[in-house]
């Protein structure tokens, strides 16, 4: 439960001098990351089209505005959902593959990670093939005479869940999967033992030691929901848009760098809280590490 | 404790447990062929064998984890061939303890009353009452990560006995822990299981701990039971020569059978034994079929070679050299080189007056017809 076991001992060994190839990630960070974040914060107190004396006044207008707070009420509600779909979709899915055999596992994961071998772009655009009036579907259930009229699916909060849930099931299914597979086979024949019939097994004792994965997964698909940007401008309508979409929209449109950037910051902070919240429940060593492990 | 033998004791004359001709394959491996046991109520059986005899397999298709690929197990009566393991009211301690980790212990010694919808207030007192058997009143609070390996083991065999099952399965639940506390729990589980009237089947590899603890010990050989009987008829009579090897030191002299009236002799040039009526009448054996005559190491004596022909009739002999004297403690443990190479143990209390040996000594072994039990030698 030592949360420093990571740390060198104190006066141990100085620096491994194995340690000095990290310093062209830790330049690159500093560089492209470190430093765009700390000019975005300043041009969020500095940037402003006409000056006034109050330096929060970019935030000032951007919480004036209704539009922009339901945009982040949205942002929060699309990223919510996604979760709740990936979790209804992901933990299932990860449960087959903790229980079938190695082999057939093995393709279940290569086929939950296939989304990240095509580009996000070609991925959104194909699902708009699929979904529009005269997408696929509409298409095939009119010629076979099952609907007259093309039903809505693109330009829905339904397509915007489609598109975002393919591309972030894998963060839910592989940290509930590599809990999963640490959990003990013999808890649940214990439990069998003791006059658990299986869905009460599964109850009283799968489900509560899967549950880490399932925060770990949830916390993940939610922090990276909050950032989506090209799926719901193309396959939802225009009160599916999040919060990314304004800020590209301020910046490349109106060239309002300060309003972008404040809300960028805004973002940013709000998705800080969350990890902060989520952290007084769930290690954030475990979300994280999860990944490389499964 | 009335209510505890709801089941424990219930049917005197039925047994607890009946296994026919059970067998398990996987793949084309023969893990458990063919055994057949009948476990009385109240009995404490161990299931002994070398690793991959197939002992924990069999415990599997008792608990119900993995189903038998012939014959048939009968609890209390009644075939369990179509009984899921959650309704089969046997109770498992896991090597491993299985201890639920997201409960504490009083929550898991909990988990089975609830499962039987036993009321709250009775949930409480028969859990309290299961601490207070394994004399850890005031640990109930605890997780089990936060508890010793030994207290682990004590909270899985309170969880259980707890909802008093039908049978009680033990899969070397002491495996895990150090010596001193092993032997320690030995009798405290032991005294527990007889205390709650419990049946009881124990796997087990270790012999010492079979002896100690059971009414009757299966030997396990190669997924069949070899011998069934109390400790004192493996140690005494042993059935083959695999029995013999696996319980306790013993000697072993190889030779052909050849009946002469009641008993016999086993014969190999130029030396002769005889061998005693009951233990001729135990083997059975065809006369001029390989045999071996087990001795074991405290019913040897050394007498000086010379000694020879004044030999009493009822006594056999044996020439050996000495290799090696061993002083342990109140014992004195010769061992010593047969004539055709094999090794021989003795073992003499002090001060019993026997023989002087030094290792490098030539001496005679000696020992009455009836301490020698007749075998037959599948190598012979
Ligand atoms: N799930 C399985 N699949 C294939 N073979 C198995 C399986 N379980 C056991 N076996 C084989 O069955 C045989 C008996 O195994 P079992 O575990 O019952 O032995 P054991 O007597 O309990 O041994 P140990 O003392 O080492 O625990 C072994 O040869 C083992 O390799
Ligand atoms: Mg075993």
């Amino acid at each position: 439960m030592t949360r420093g076991s990571g740390r060198r001992p104190r006066g141990g060994p100085i620096v491994d001098r194995w340690a000095l190839l990290a310093i062209p990630l830790i330049a690159f960070l500093v560089a492209f990351f470190l430093v765009p974040l700390i000019v975005v914060s300043l041009r969020s107190v500095a940037d402003f089209p006409k000056p006034t004396g109050d330096i929060f006044s970019n935030y000032g207008r951007f919480f004036a505005s209704a539009a922009n707070l339901r945009v982040l009420a949205n942002t929060f509600w699309v990223a919510a959902l996604s979760t709740v779909v990936c979790l209804a979709l992901g933990y299932p899915y990860a449960y087959l593959m903790n229980i079938v055999r190695p082999r057939v596992a093995g393709l279940l994961l290569i086929a939950v990670l296939l989304p990240f071998w095509s580009s996000l772009l070609v991925r959104t655009y194909a699902w708009q093939v699929i979904l529009r009036d005269t997408g696929i579907i509409n298409t095939f259930l009119l010629d076979w005479g099952l609907i007259t009229e093309p039903i809505p699916l693109i330009r829905t909060t339904l397509g915007v869940m489609l598109g975002m849930s393919q591309v972030l099931l894998p963060f839910m299914v592989l940290p509930i999967y590599a809990v999963m597979r640490r959990i003990d086979p013999e808890y649940t024949k214990a439990a069998a033992n003791l006059g658990a019939p299986p869905f009460a097994a599964f109850r009283r004792v799968f489900l509560p030691l899967s549950l880490p994965g399932v925060l770990a997964g949830s916390l993940l698909v939610f922090v990276l929901a909050l950032g989506f940007y090209i799926t719901p401008a193309l396959l939802g309508s225009p009160k599916d848009t999040m919060i990314s979409q304004f800020i590209a929209n301020a910046v490349q449109q109106r060239l309002d760098w300060g309003i972008g950037a404040t809300m960028a910051v805004i973002l940013m902070g709000l998705t800080l809280v969350v990890l902060f919240v989520a952290s007084r429940f769930i290690r954030l060593r475990d979300v994280f590490g999860s990944l490389e492990e499964s | 404790m009335s209510a505890r033998s709801r089941h424990w004791g219930a049917a005197p004359d039925r047994p607890a447990l009946a296994l026919r001709n059970l067998s398990k394959v996987f793949g084309d491996v023969p893990a458990v062929d063919g055994v057949d046991l009948e476990v009385r109520q109240g009995e404490f059986i161990t299931l002994l064998g070398p690793s991959g005899s197939g002992k924990t397999t069999t415990l599997r298709m008792i608990a119900g984890f993995t189903l038998q690929s012939g014959g048939t197990i009968e609890i209390d009566g009644v075939d369990m061939g179509h009984v899921p393991p959650y309704r089969r009211d046997v109770g498992m301690v896991f090597q491993n303890y299985a201890l639920f980790p997201h409960m504490t212990a009083a929550e898991n010694i909990a988990f089975p009353l609830q499962m039987r919808r036993v009321g709250r207030p009775e949930i409480k007192r028969r859990v309290a009452d299961a601490l207070g058997l394994v004399k850890l009143e005031g640990l109930g609070q605890r997780y089990p990560r936060q508890l010793s390996g030994g207290q682990q083991q004590r909270i899985a065999f309170a969880r259980a006995v707890v909802f008093n099952p039908r049978l009680l399965l033990m899969d070397e639940p002491l495996g895990a822990l150090d010596k001193k506390l092993r032997e320690a729990l030995q009798l405290e589980v032991m005294h527990i299981s007889r205390q709650l009237g419990a049946t009881v089947v124990y796997v087990t590899h270790d012999q010492d701990e079979a002896l100690v603890m059971s009414d009757r010990i299966a030997i396990f050989s190669r997924g069949r039971i070899e011998q069934l009987g109390t400790g004192e008829d493996l140690y005494e009579r042993p059935a083959s020569l695999f029995v013999a090897d696996f319980i306790g030191e013993s000697n072993i002299l190889r030779g052909r059978f050849e009946p002469a009236g009641d008993g016999g002799w086993l014969v190999r040039d130029p030396w002769r034994w005889q061998v005693g009526a009951a233990a001729a009448a135990r083997a059975s054996l065809e006369g001029g079929s390989a045999a071996a005559l087990v001795v074991r190491p405290e019913r040897l004596r050394i007498v000086g070679v010379d000694a020879g022909p004044g030999l009493a009739t009822g006594v056999n002999a044996v020439d050996a050299i000495v290799r090696d004297v061993l002083y342990l403690g109140s014992m004195r443990k010769f061992e010593l080189v047969l004539p055709d190479g094999n090794a021989a143990v003795v073992r003499q209390q002090r001060g019993g007056g026997g023989h002087e040996g030094r290792a490098g000594d030539r001496v005679r072994l000696t020992w009455a017809v009836d301490d020698g039990v007749l075998v037959a030698d599948p190598h012979g």
